[in-house]
């Protein structure tokens, strides 16, 4: 390397670390065995004197690669960042990691100094592993957002990311903007009444309103900054966020390539068809009809009586039926709600109020759910105007001039009838997913060999199969990983609802609206307005080349040593976003901005060519080597803790926060993600004399809490050779341990570490200290 | 009475939940019940009442008329008012429950022998006499109510009590001629025949 490298370690010895521990011990260890160019102390590194002590050295003296022996790297963040100069920085966790996690006594006092000393041994090691991280360049700023469906969702998204300054490319497939909300009469109200409403049957309770639709329309064909097209579908998406190569098919049948940044998949829901429950005559009876039906009906009707689309008459009783085909274990039906069924029945009942107040008007629902701000206040407007809501289970739909809804009600225990005019279907949403890029392999999970062989072979028999229904692509995404985003649960598309809603797994395309989860306007235009932000965002970011989530700001990013590699594409397989390609010699290609650097590709590479400039298997490697292992009559075992930078390493943080001892033999390393542990970590510390390695990482499975999303399950499966390893070294198996660490555990997660002390003691040391 | 207590209805529409707006007593909250049961739950004679008013509730949207109407659940009411602290629609269910007691009394569907309404009946009479409840009479008529036999038993077991009353001057046997009253019972009697008329005036009418 052509740049001059200078090392420098700062070591504070505030917050109680120059009470409790030997600093000038330490500087010696930093000095001499770490042989850092310049080792420095400051009784308080985070004040501003102590950070331009050391912006004082990058400036003058040079300094490249730093140390900062003080806090947890999850303290003081922007204090210890320098973003202005190009320097490579580690932390050495003192404070949390050591003096707080120790308990202040004589006897302690030896084996605590150890620790300290071993972490500056550590960071002094890895730091001399790590670079500057710079970004790649592959991208410039590119201020275009393709929004693809001109529904509310996309609409609101489009007229969100113009307001800010951003060209939208809108895309719609049909021939008119609006989606399902344009055919609506009126839409549920978006506010509650007003605070301190009584409850008294006659307070003046929130109605229907105007859907605002056409006003939406009006106002994005009237941006300048929003281009629709109509009629047109995506026949090719490739690239990267912020350099992303979309083929339109517009109209006229040209294929228009637009230069795009982020991408926003507004593509809605299709309401299920209630025709395979016979029993309610949905397909035979005129006058059995889905919510959506209705709105044409009250369209129709204008400002006139609702009438029934058998004979015309004027309907005088209608019976609404919740949630048909829904929270359903039954095969070709919805397994989930779509909640806000009950809602717009609400609003449907009052259609026929507005026009007759004697109009008799049942809702016969199971649960009733009416969520959102106004959802209370709009349920007791339906029973001031006279709605019944009736607990109770529909069996079936007896056609005929009169239809008779036979149901079981369950407040009153009994089986009762009531005649109607006109029963309305209350179906769920179906989202307009693409195909699933996972839905093969992720079938097979949990599976046994023999299940999987017959999985496989059935998947195989669909696939040729020509006469099968098959899914549609939205994106056309041209990545190694399929042409769509990958779907979260019952075909909806992947987010992770409670942390980070709009993210999908392919980094730059943000799903919105019904196609992620079953909404109302309201929640979509919410949920649009959100993912035209993080849109903007990724755009932003990109630009710099650096990543948005959840490692936002980082400007490393994964590269590999092209004379290495084996062409195994297990980087390509395993990376859970899809950013790895394949060039045309078949080797894998990076695209930065698609990778949220968690590292899962590292620890998928076998022959360890895979590396970010200030994290790779030597940065780790080091900090394991430099590590000083006690001889074996000092009795004083050593833990290799592996800890997921999410969770299990702010828990230990916590833990020791809140006084939880930590064991003396235990050395934490974070990683970026337990899917980026090199099996070589494992074998490098048995074979230096561990005597255990606990790995802590997030939940991983159906509920999992991975920031990664796979990567846990990634580590898990890889750590299942480990035993292999184990035995050919002759070593106990339960030297090594994989946990499931939430942020939450800070019991749990020292427990754990003491528990496997008590599992070195049973066992013994290990044999290979030298 | 009147051809209101043989109205047949079709069940689930919104005709019974009409006529108790109409003419019951706070009638017009029923159809803002939301069937929490809190209502149900919270009364200290809950399991006694063979339809809680929670369901009472129901069964009136659900067009139950007869059985709501000739049911003797809401004279089980003993009027602790926890049902209307509780609700969480702040239903006035104490008030609602006599109003329908009242309302079958009215259509004389109340059923026979109920205890509550028996009382109240002698109750009402009692005090339409003299504008004052003469206790004594009002005692001894609930004592004799169930026949002459019963009524001595009744009083021979009560026997302790009325003694203990009359020496501390809470009763008189001198009540038992005439009584007390007000100064002008006519009058009284009066007001409340048009006071009743008017009701009935505005009663609704159903066919």
């Amino acid at each position: 390397m052509s740049e001059e490298k200078k090392f420098a370690a700062y070591i504070c010895t505030g917050c109680g670390i120059g009470d409790r521990l030997d600093a000038a011990s330490l500087e010696n260890v930093a000095t001499r065995e770490g042989r850092m160019n310049v080792v420095k102390q400051h009784e308080m590194l985070c004040s501003k004197e102590g950070v331009k002590m050391i912006q004082d050295d990058i400036d003058n003296d040079g300094v490249t690669h730093i140390v900062i022996a003080a806090c947890s790297r999850r303290a003081k963040v922007d204090a210890f960042s320098f973003p202005e100069s190009k320097v490579a920085v580690t932390r050495a966790n003192l404070r949390e990691g050591v003096i707080w996690a120790r308990p202040d006594t004589d006897e302690a006092r030896e084996t605590t100094q150890e620790m300290a000393e071993d972490y500056i041994r550590m960071s002094c090691g890895e730091i001399k592993q790590m670079n500057p991280p710079k970004p790649s360049g592959q991208q410039e700023r590119n201020p275009n957002i393709l929004v693809v469906g001109g529904g509310v969702t996309g609409m609101t998204a489009a007229l969100e990311a113009a307001a800010a300054g951003y060209t939208v490319h809108l895309v719609e497939k049909s021939g008119e903007l609006g989606g399902h909300a344009a055919k609506l009469h009126k839409r549920v109200p978006f506010k509650a009444a007003p605070v301190g409403t009584p409850n008294s049957p006659d307070a003046n309770l929130p109605m229907p309103e105007e859907t605002g639709v056409p006003e939406m329309i009006q106002a994005v064909e009237s941006n300048d900054n929003i281009k629709v097209y109509l009629n047109s579908r995506i026949t090719k998406t490739s690239g990267a966020p912020g350099r992303f190569s979309v083929d339109i098919s517009t109209e006229s049948g040209d294929t228009v390539t637009e230069n795009i940044g982020s991408i926003i998949q507004a593509t809605g829901f299709t309401p299920w068809d209630p025709s395979v429950l016979s029993e309610l005559h949905y397909s035979d009876s005129p006058d059995v009809i889905t919510q959506l039906e209705l709105e044409e009906l009250a369209n129709a009707a204008g400002d006139g009586p609702i009438k029934r689309p058998s004979d015309g008459k004027e309907v005088k009783a209608v019976v609404f039926v919740q949630d048909v085909g829904q929270n359903s274990d039954k095969e070709g039906e919805l397994p989930y709600d779509s909640g806000v069924g009950d809602l717009v029945s609400i609003k449907q009942a009052l259609y026929f109020k507005h026009h007759n107040g004697d109009c008799d008007t049942t809702i016969v629902y199971d649960n009733l759910r009416t969520p959102g701000a106004p959802g209370e206040d709009f349920y007791r407007s339906g029973q001031k105007n006279g709605v019944i809501f009736t607990k109770g289970d529909v069996k079936e739909v007896v056609p005929g001039d009169t239809l008779t809804v036979k149901m079981h009600d369950k407040i009153l225990d009994e089986d009762a009838e009531i005649h109607a005019d006109l029963v309305v279907l209350d179906v769920g949403m179906v989202p307009n997913s693409g195909p699933d890029p996972y839905a093969a392999t992720e079938s097979l999970e949990g599976m046994s060999d023999e299940e999987r062989e017959a999985e496989l072979e059935a998947q195989a028999e669909e696939a040729a199969d020509e006469t099968a229904v098959s899914v549609e692509s939205i994106l056309n995404l041209t990545y190694r990983q399929g042409t769509d985003l990958p779907q979260l649960k019952w075909g909806f598309t992947d987010s992770h609802f409670i942390c980070f809603p709009y993210e999908t797994r392919r980094t730059g395309i943000y799903a919105a609206g019904p196609v992620r989860r079953p909404m109302d306007i309201k929640q979509a235009m919410d949920d649009a307005t959100g993912a035209a932000m993080k849109a903007i965002q990724e755009i932003e970011l990109a630009a710099q080349g650096r990543a948005n989530h959840p490692r936002t700001g980082d400007l490393s990013f994964p590269t590999f040593r092209r004379e290495g590699c084996t062409q195994c594409k297990r980087c390509t397989v395993e990376c859970p976003f899809g950013a790895i390609d394949e060039d045309e010699e078949r080797y894998p290609q990076y695209n930065e901005s698609r990778c949220r650097r968690c590292g899962t590709c590292m620890g998928a590479c076998p022959v360890r060519v895979i590396s970010f400039e200030n994290y790779s298997v030597n940065t780790v490697g080091a900090q394991i080597k430099e590590c000083l292992i006690p001889e074996e009559w000092d009795e004083k075992p050593r833990i290799l803790v592996l800890a997921c930078e999410n969770d299990a390493y702010p828990a230990l943080d916590q833990a020791a926060i809140a006084g939880q001892e930590i064991s003396p033999w235990a050395r934490v390393i974070p990683v970026r993600c337990l899917g980026s542990v090199s099996l070589s970590w494992v074998t490098d510390a048995l074979n230096n004399g561990y005597d255990g390695i606990i790995m802590m990482g997030c939940k991983r499975g159906e509920d999992y809490q991975c920031h990664f999303v796979r990567g846990s399950t990634m580590a898990n499966e890889r750590m299942a050779k480990v035993g292999d390893t184990l035995e050919s070294l002759n070593l106990e198996p339960e030297r090594v341990v994989v946990h499931e660490v939430a942020i939450t555990d800070i019991e749990r997660a020292p427990a754990l570490i003491k528990e496997m002390e008590e599992t070195i003691e049973k066992v013994g040391l290990s044999p290979f200290k030298f | 009475m009147s051809d209101l207590n043989t109205r047949m209805i079709e069940k689930y529409r919104n005709d019974f939940l009409k006529e108790v707006e109409a003419n019951v007593e706070e009638g017009e909250w029923v159809k803002m019940c939301m069937q929490c049961g809190v209502c149900s739950g919270s009364c200290p004679l809950g399991k006694h009442w063979a339809h809680p008013p929670q369901e009472i509730f129901m069964m009136i949207r659900a067009g139950k008329r007869e059985e709501v109407l000739t049911s003797d659940s809401m004279w089980m009411c003993t009027s602790c008012y926890n049902c209307i602290v509780r609700c969480p629609r702040e239903l006035p269910i104490t008030h609602i429950m006599h109003g329908l007691a009242t309302y079958s009394k009215k259509l004389g569907l109340v059923p026979k022998g109920q205890p509550t309404a028996t009382f109240a009946e002698i109750f009402w009479n009692n005090m339409m006499k003299k504008g004052r409840v003469n206790e004594l009479k009002l005692g001894l008529s609930l004592y004799f109510k169930d026949g002459f036999g019963q009524g001595i038993k009744n009083a021979m077991a009560n026997q302790k009590l009325g003694m203990s009353m009359m020496k501390a001057k809470r009763m008189s046997p001198a009540e038992f001629f005439g009584g007390h009253g007000i100064k002008d019972v006519g009058g009284l009697q009066k007001m409340i025949k048009k006071a009743q008329e008017l009701e009935e005036a505005r009663m609704k009418k159903f066919d």
